[in-house]
């Protein structure tokens, strides 16, 4: 069964954002840049998967800036087969980018498509379910561990107090969560061979955002907090302040 | 027509608490659109909801509408959004929420604004607030066209009432256009996790600092201290560390949480714990450490061991209790 995987570029979580001039983006020069951590472990997943069934290709797919390139060499060297940008300019509307992410998927024949819960950088986790809709395929979130089964995929999912256990009918979609994926690491042979992998580049068709930003601002600062005291000694004037002055207990 | 659907949630045939904030948001709507609110619940009446401002409450019932079956849930509530035209829909950004609003998002070919912590009307149109890259800045942002769909973070908004003589009407369908494909098969509570990071009011989250799983047992001790609406919590160097369960992480990587009370236990306060928990009402820091990056955050901190800590705070909790 071959596997692809939607993959985004976002800045890495140790960035510091810095809002740009005109108060609607953020700025680029200084960012670096990575695979969303998520979509790291929807990496590791299709791997796992296709080396436990000994056959089948992933394919990993991005919509994003030619920068993005560097992101699908990354995991071409972790052992995926191939590599397709469709190149452009992402929005926060995750129903445009879903609409383009189609555009390449409805004529593909992956059995499953997967996806991170969430991409880090816009936080809006609706592109995998939007993409399963669209495809009128079945989607289950927050994935942390598959078993492919006949013509089904068994899923764990993460809820609230527990794990849900899912079947599907395939072809399938998945968005992928920390779980029993952990990402390996690119080894020498691998990154030198990701260099001879098949990379196809496209211009992504235009599709009009419905969600226009149009103001960024820094969060609120927090009120400049206060040390109580040292040790347990502190401990009763902590707890009169939360009591009376926070009044949160 | 401006009217707005709240979409109520329940678990295991309760209403939930957070359903009240989504009827109070989408009652914010209304008013500001000209509107009225209607209120779709399964699996639980949401007929009490009227005192938030629900004028009209619809309890939807169907054989295919089995716990967890959210593909159905989904299907029936874009039917009914299609056939009675609201301008928007209120979600919980709860990840029940987060589950169904993309999926009903797409059929309608509609915008989604997931998270919302902010909301108001401008010329019509919704324009709301969003956290992004982890909180680390905030969007405003315009919904063009009808529908507009949002889902809201729990904890934010503060349900108020607005009492209305809601309309209870009861709608079965036998949801025959969904495709299937999608079969919930079971749920396994996780061990001990009583109360999810997500819904609780107060938060007590250990980090590395706490040396090991085998001291878990003061922070739950301290947890239990701080009564029902209190859950752990943990950093991801002690869920990396196999000490705790994913499900408990707070940060960029794991849940972002709006606590009431956040207690953060022998953490450091790196920058993706920090996105996860820093719009919490009141943080307490314990470290041992005066420059730990978390007293920068904490509105309150206290610089010493947790192992000597931690014990008598709980045991001050519990006094004030009670008295
Ligand atoms: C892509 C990515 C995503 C990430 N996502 C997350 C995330 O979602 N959540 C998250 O938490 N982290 C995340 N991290 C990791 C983060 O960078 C930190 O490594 C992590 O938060 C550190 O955890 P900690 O504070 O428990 O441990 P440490 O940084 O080791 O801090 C331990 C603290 O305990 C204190 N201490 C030690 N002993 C005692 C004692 N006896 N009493 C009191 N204090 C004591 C020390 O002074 C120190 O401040 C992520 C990292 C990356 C790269
Ligand atoms: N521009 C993009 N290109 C490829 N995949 C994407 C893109 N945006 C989002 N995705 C996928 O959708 C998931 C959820 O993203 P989001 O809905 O933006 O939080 C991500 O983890 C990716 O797997």
């Amino acid at each position: 069964m071959n596997i692809t995987v939607c993959v985004k570029r976002v800045p890495d979580t140790e960035t510091r954002i810095r809002i740009a001039d005109d108060g609607k983006e953020v700025m680029r020069d200084g960012v670096k840049y990575v695979l969303s951590p998520y979509d790291e472990f929807a990496v590791e997943a299709a791997l796992q998967l296709v080396e436990e069934a000994g056959d089948g290709q992933v394919t990993l797919l991005s919509f994003g800036a030619e920068a993005a390139r560097e992101s699908l060499r990354s995991g071409l060297a972790l052992g995926a087969h191939k590599a397709v940008l469709l190149k452009g300019e992402p929005t926060m509307d995750g129903l445009a980018t879903a609409r383009v992410l189609v555009s390449e998927l409805e004529d593909g024949d992956a059995g499953l498509i997967l996806f991170g819960v969430k991409a880090v950088d816009d936080d809006q986790q609706q592109v995998g379910p939007m993409v399963a809709e669209m495809l009128g395929r079945p989607c289950a979130t927050s994935v942390t561990a598959m078993e492919v089964g006949d013509g089904v995929v068994t899923c764990r999912r993460a809820v609230e107090g527990g794990q849900e256990v899912v079947e599907m009918d395939l072809p399938a979609v998945a968005t992928v969560t920390k779980g029993r994926y952990e990402p390996r690491y690119a080894s020498l042979r691998g990154i030198m061979m990701a260099k001879r992998k098949p990379m196809v580049e496209k211009p992504a068709p235009e599709v009009e955002p419905g969600l226009v930003v149009e103001r960024l601002e820094y969060p609120p600062r927090r009120p400049e907090g206060r040390i109580v005291g040292e040790g347990v000694g502190a401990v009763e004037e902590l707890v009169r302040l939360l009591r009376e002055e926070a009044r949160v207990i | 027509m401006a009217d707005v659907l709240a979409v109520a949630e329940s678990k295991r045939g309760v209403l939930a608490g957070i359903s009240r904030e989504v009827v109070t948001v989408a009652r914010t709507l209304a008013d500001s659109l000209g509107g009225s609110v209607a209120v779709a619940a399964t699996g639980a009446s949401a007929a009490g909801l009227g005192v938030y401002g629900a004028n009209r409450v619809l309890n939807v019932e169907s054989p295919r509408l089995g716990a967890g079956q959210v593909d159905v849930w989904a299907a029936v509530l874009a039917d009914h959004i299609r056939c009675e035209g609201y301008q928007a829909v209120v979600f919980a950004a709860t990840a029940t929420g987060r589950d169904l609003a993309p999926r009903v998002a797409a059929k309608l070919g509609a915008a989604l604004l997931t998270d919302v912590t902010g909301v108001t009307v401008d010329d019509g149109e919704v324009v709301a607030t969003r956290p992004v890259f982890a909180g680390k800045a905030l969007a405003r942002v315009r919904a063009q066209g009808s529908p507009v769909l949002l889902s809201i973070r729990p904890n934010v908004f503060s349900p108020r009432e607005s009492p209305r003589d809601a309309a209870v009407e009861t709608v079965t369908t036998d949801a025959d256009g969904v495709a299937g494909g999608y079969r919930v098969k079971g749920f396994e509570a996780s061990q001990g996790v009583a109360l999810d990071v997500t819904e609780a009011t107060i938060i007590v989250s250990g980090g590395r600092g706490m040396k090991g799983p085998e001291n878990w047992h003061l922070l739950e001790d301290l947890r239990n201290a701080l009564g029902e609406t209190a859950a752990l919590g943990a950093s991801r160097a002690v869920v990396d560390a196999g000490w705790r369960p994913h499900a408990e992480q707070v940060g960029q990587t794991g849940k972002t949480v709006t606590p009431k009370l956040y207690l953060a236990i022998a953490i450091s306060g790196a920058i993706q714990h920090l996105a996860g928990m820093r719009t919490s009402g009141v943080i307490v820091a314990v470290n041992r450490d005066a420059d730990a990056p978390i007293f920068g955050v904490a509105d309150y901190g206290v610089v010493g061991d947790a192992f000597e800590v931690v014990p008598r705070l709980a045991e001050a909790f519990r006094d004030l209790r009670d008295d």
